[in-house]
């Protein structure tokens, strides 16, 4: 009975912690967004587990369909709800954003789902390295086509959503944005999970292994990597669009390869086709990004005590770009499956099973 | 006739691997085609259940005929749902990062979802007892044999009528060759109609009502086991003496 029902009570327990702690504002502004962002990352990893690890693909443009999703809600919200310099006069009364904003959010979702059909058709005649050439040509379509449509900004941004939280806020007085943030993490590893253990989405593993084989076993491949693929990319618009309201603002830049290669790291370091993998290293590389903003200006005191570098030169959170990659490379060399490997948290503590049920 | 070779024509890219062969198999039958190394008996295999490039070689002439029917347009997904035709590959090919019984529910994916599977599940582990014991580990760690048995439990579990086995005995020790032959056997005299591809032809033509032989792309001899065995050509070539 209680095994059956631990992880909704350890879930409502988290949840209900972090939002109270919000709502009393025991938790400083930083530290909540440090959490979000968590959210955002575990969604963004784990989906990208999806195709990476569990369907043996080698997708590398996720933060593309981040985009797409990012740029759907946030125009949606603001052309609905808010005043805006674009869209002009809010076209509903912004008391109902309360009520629409995980439409908008999964609006969001659905329209980056169509942006991956533009990975999912090539996909059915090429895998390997190809396919990831065409995933990161994907990357940089949907980043040129934002970033040269002057209308919403250009590769200036679009900004307005903080004026859609406020009035749901306004409504009723609750943390809205970590409610949501945290309501959709838990749709997503749910969703995801649903996927993989069933027979259906066993399909998807049997791509992994052996396409040929798949076929004949009457795995429809090239339904099934259409279905993946854009399983994948919506959860990633989910994930684009809570970003986009966390921050406020969103400009084409913040979705570039750069944060393709953040979202590969994750699921490298966590282990591929390890959901809970996939959760943890995402915790853990946030704390981690977040962490450099302390060490960096350490190590740059360090250096200039003991006049290593020369003075007129500081050591810059650009480094932070030499350090995570570095941290890529090393991950590969001692441990190459990752974190977790593609087992799951109960398959390394057995005994933890009696504790909890999770499908 | 239930299976339906004519004239078949097949290239794989410029190089013509089939030059006009034509067979059949009848309902209940077991059909063994035999031959030496590239005399073109797994590109049957590829081409009877219209596999997907890059395997798929290309048919230039001839027509594959299910119960009188074409099935060059067939998709290869339709093959098993439709004509319940499945393949047991060459090398098993099994899925190693599932479990044996995962890889058996794979296979019910075209079936009817109110199918009762449990029935037969039974049976494939009353035929392949190692499977019941070790359905709960991941495919790859098993032996050979045992992966063997798999290949062919998961191409029964699609619920096929006609079975398709490339080289089942590769790589297999004598003692579960013959075990796996035997239960061919057994599937047989239940109903099932298996076409056979086997290396070993003294085996494969004891195990079979009738047989052909290739050479190159071509047929060069067909009849039932009984004459290909006493066959002087075939026995010089094939079988050893």
């Amino acid at each position: 009975m209680l095994r059956r029902y631990s992880v909704h009570l350890a879930l409502a327990l988290t949840g209900g912690t972090i939002i109270y702690c919000a709502y009393q504002e025991y938790l400083s502004l930083y530290i909540m967004s440090i959490l979000m962002f968590m959210g955002v990352n575990i969604i963004l990893s784990t989906s990208l587990n999806l195709v990476n690890g569990y369907m043996g693909e080698f997708s590398c443009g996720h933060a593309g369909f981040m985009c797409v999703g990012a740029y759907v809600s946030s125009m949606l919200g603001v052309w609905l709800f808010a005043k805006d310099k674009v869209f002009g006069a809010a076209v509903l009364d912004p008391e109902y954003a309360l009520y629409a904003f995980p439409l908008i959010i999964l609006t969001g979702g659905v329209a980056a789902a169509l942006a991956g059909v533009l990975v999912a058709v090539p996909s059915y005649k090429t895998r390997g390295d190809y396919l990831a050439i065409i995933t990161i040509a994907a990357n940089f379509i949907i980043i040129s086509t934002i970033e040269n449509i002057g209308a919403i900004g250009g590769s200036r941004g679009f900004m307005g959503m903080k004026r859609l939280v406020n009035s749901m806020e306004d409504v009723v007085e609750l943390p809205w944005m970590p409610i949501w943030v945290f309501v959709f993490t838990i749709f997503s590893i749910w969703v995801i999970r649903r996927y993989v253990s069933s027979t259906f989405g066993k399909g998807v593993s049997a791509i992994s292994q052996d396409e040929v084989a798949a076929e004949i076993m009457s795995v429809n491949t090239n339904k099934m990597k259409t279905i993946t693929f854009m399983l994948s990319s919506g959860l990633a618009g989910i994930a684009g669009g809570l970003f986009a309201y966390i921050l406020g603002y969103v400009n084409p830049g913040s979705f570039n390869i750069m944060k393709s290669t953040e979202v590969l790291v994750m699921v490298y370091l966590g282990g591929m086709g390890s959901l809970s993998g996939s959760v943890l290293s995402a915790i853990l590389f946030t704390l981690l990004l977040e962490s450099f903003r302390f060490i960096i200006p350490v190590i740059n005191d360090f250096a200039h005590q003991f006049h290593l570098i020369s003075p007129d030169y500081d050591i810059s959170q650009v480094w932070r770009w030499v350090l995570i990659p570095l941290l890529l490379i090393i991950l590969m060399q001692f441990r190459p499956e990752g974190i977790m490997g593609n087992r799951e948290l109960g398959d390394i503590f057995p005994r933890l099973k009696r504790f909890y049920r999770f499908k | 006739m239930l299976l339906q070779v004519e004239n078949l024509e097949v290239k794989y890219g410029n190089i013509q691997a089939l030059h006009g062969i034509s067979f059949h198999v009848n309902e209940g039958e077991i059909v063994t085609l035999i031959g030496a190394n590239g005399a073109g008996k797994t590109t049957c295999m590829h081409t009877i259940p219209r596999l997907p490039p890059p395997e798929a070689p290309r048919v230039i002439a001839g027509d594959i005929k299910f119960k009188g029917e074409s099935i060059l347009e067939t998709k290869p997904s339709d093959v098993v749902k439709q004509l319940h035709l499945a393949l047991s590959p060459e090398g098993r090919r099994i899925f190693g990062n599932l479990t044996v019984m995962e890889n058996l529910k794979l296979a019910t994916y075209a079936r009817a979802k109110d199918a009762d599977l449990n029935a037969e599940y039974e049976r494939i582990f009353e035929l392949f007892p190692r499977l019941k014991e070790r359905r709960k580990q991941r495919s790859e760690s098993l032996s050979g044999g045992e992966q063997q048995m798999l290949a062919v439990g998961r191409a029964l579990m699609t619920g096929c009528k006609i079975l398709l086995l490339d080289e089942p005995s590769m790589g297999l020790a004598p003692v579960l060759k013959y075990e796996l032959f035997r239960k061919l056997k057994q599937l047989n005299e239940e109903g099932m109609t298996i076409l056979l591809v086997e290396q070993n032809a003294n085996l494969a033509l004891h195990l079979a009502h009738r047989g052909y032989v290739l050479d190159t792309g071509n047929i060069v001899a067909e009849g039932t086991s009984e004459e290909l065995l006493g066959n002087p050509d075939v026995k010089k070539a094939y079988l050893g003496g």
